[in-house]
């Protein structure tokens, strides 16, 4: 993070030795963890099926990826996690703006939203399985409802804290009827909701591993089963570590790009 | 320095001008009887104290007065931003319902959109009208130029100081051509140097747009500097106590003995109304 701040000064000219400064220690830390992790494993105090070293963990990522079984499994659940996300954004959008706009809908919709929010998404499961089957829905319902509360709750805070001042000069200025939502509105809650947006995906991320580990076609969380079903406790490592690069990958491509420009604007550290 | 920077001003703002987009001229203001109460729960706030005003057709009208004596509020009902309790305004030959693009109201804060550039907050209103795009970042250029900030179309608002910010506020009203600025205390948060210059810049685009202003402010070398006419208002709620007309030739210079004497004259008035106001609340 800290690094990433200074790479967003304007126009510095290239990594400075202080901005690189927390990357080594940051790559000495992992090496560290790693090398103790190996030591620790190779001294045999357990069976390698509870716990392998990271060089085995990593050899069966490999060989997963290079059976294909891996990239399948990540390319059903990252479709899944796209329709149901997918979903999520826009009913949240809308609902969100509704709720931050209409004081009515505000008391009504907005207090159950509020009172959604705190149940952990993985409780829908079960009526989820009752409503559609153990099935492609049910998995997709799970995720919509995962990510749709945290969305709809960020999306509504940024509308409602709106400065009223911008409203003012908009419609001053000639701003009438959409144009006011998207060209001011919107715009002006881009820092809340973009936080809504990502504790929405995390939570769709968190659903949808809940619904696969119960679900048996192939995926990421049905990997993770099969490696316990299996004693594998090094392709139960390896999918983790995948699910782990997968969500920091989505993080850096989807997120990043957008708070970099959120901060560059408003002036935000 | 003022002087100088005033005829520099002149000049871009007679290029400026000299474009099509860029001659809206003056319309007359009418109020007639306007005033506004505030309800507050179970009281009733008195704001304002029903303001008669006939302002002419590119006439710079300052309005004179304490914090919270109601002057904003009467911009703001001017603007079509609020309405007021009774009384009518008149812009041109029609009467103000709601806000339209013939008089734009500056703030003190500078309101301008911290998500969209310098560029594309002065275009904001183009937009609105629905111009081009070609044509929009043209004229926005070229108001941007006129408030002398030229290199800084990319830049976003946090990383620009105050005088900047009013200037890019300025240049966002100017673009879309209105009638009427209506400018409340868009200076009072600037230091004293900054606060010179921009009404230095202010009259040389008055005098060459010939705009009508009504400009709200408490301070009185301002009012004095740039009013064709001050009206000195009461404290809440607000009514205006007296009128003087400024005969001071232009461009005023702040240490002009003449300008001086003016504005001791007006802050004597001034401290008497407050003063006439405090003993009979105190009561």
């Amino acid at each position: 993070m800290a690094a990433e701040i200074l790479r967003n000064r304007p126009r510095a000219a290239g990594p400075s030795r202080a901005a690189l400064l927390p990357w080594v220690r940051r790559l000495g830390f992992y090496l560290a963890l790693l090398a103790l992790w190996e030591g620790v494993a190779r001294a045999g105090f357990w069976p390698p099926w509870i716990l392998p070293g990271p060089l085995t963990v990593i050899e069966t990522l490999v060989e997963g990826v290079q059976r294909g079984t891996f990239v399948t499994g990540a390319v059903v659940s990252l479709r899944r996690l796209a329709i149901g996300y997918g979903i999520s954004l826009a009913l949240g959008l809308v609902l969100g703006l509704l709720i931050g706009r209409i004081k009515v809908l505000d008391e009504t919709l907005g207090s159950l939203v509020l009172g959604l929010q705190a149940l952990p998404s993985v409780c829908w499961l079960p009526l989820a399985i009752l409503w559609f089957g153990l099935n492609e829905r049910a998995i997709i319902f799970v995720v919509v409802l995962g990510a749709l509360f945290s969305i709809i709750l960020g999306v509504q805070a940024g509308v409602k804290n709106t400065p009223p001042l911008y409203l003012k000069a908009a419609r001053n200025l000639g701003a009438r009827g959409p144009a006011v939502y998207t060209q001011v509105v919107l715009p002006a809650a881009l820092p809340a909701i973009l936080s809504g947006l990502k504790q929405g995906w995390s939570f769709a991320w968190r659903s949808l591993m809940a619904g696969e580990l119960l679900y048996f076609t192939l995926s990421l969380g049905n990997l993770l089963q099969i490696g316990r079903d299996l004693n594998d406790a090094a392709q139960v490592m390896a999918v983790m570590l995948l699910i782990v690069i997968i969500g920091v990958c989505i993080d850096q491509i989807l997120f990043a790009p957008f708070e970099r420009r959120v901060r560059e604007r408003w002036g935000l550290a | 320095m003022v002087d100088q920077t005033a005829r520099e001003s002149r000049q871009v703002v007679a290029r400026a001008v000299a474009e099509p987009q860029a001659k809206g001229e003056g319309i007359p203001l009418r109020i007639v009887g306007v005033h506004k109460t505030f309800a507050d729960r179970d009281r009733r706030i008195p704001a304002l104290q029903p303001i008669d005003l006939e302002v002419g057709a590119g006439e710079f009208v300052c309005l004179l007065g304490p914090s919270g004596c109601g002057k904003s509020t009467l911009l703001s009902i001017v603007a079509g931003l609020e309405p007021a309790s009774g009384g009518s305004v008149w812009a041109g030959e029609r009467e103000v319902r709601g806000t339209d693009t013939d008089r734009v109201l500056l703030f003190q804060e500078a309101a301008l959109f911290p998500w969209l550039d310098v560029q594309h907050n002065v275009e904001f209103g183009l937009r609105q009208a629905g111009m081009p795009r070609a044509e929009r970042a043209a004229v926005a250029r070229r108001f941007i130029d006129l408030v002398h900030l030229g290199g800084f179309e990319r830049s976003y608002v946090h990383q620009l100081s105050g005088g900047m910010r009013q200037r890019v506020a300025l240049a966002r009203a100017l673009a879309i051509n209105p009638a009427v600025l209506l400018m409340d205390e868009p200076f009072g948060a600037l230091d004293a140097l900054t606060r010179d210059r921009l009404q230095a810049e202010l009259e040389a685009i008055w005098a060459a747009t010939r705009k009508t202003i009504l400009f709200v402010t408490h301070n009185v070398r301002e009012a004095v500097a740039l009013g064709d006419r001050v009206l000195v208002f009461s404290p809440r709620p607000g009514r205006i106590v007296r009128e003087f007309r400024i005969r001071l030739p232009r461009p005023r210079r702040l240490e002009d003995h003449a300008l001086v004497d003016q504005a001791a004259e007006i802050l004597a008035v001034l401290h008497a109304a407050a003063e006439m106001e405090g003993g009979r609340h105190g009561r």
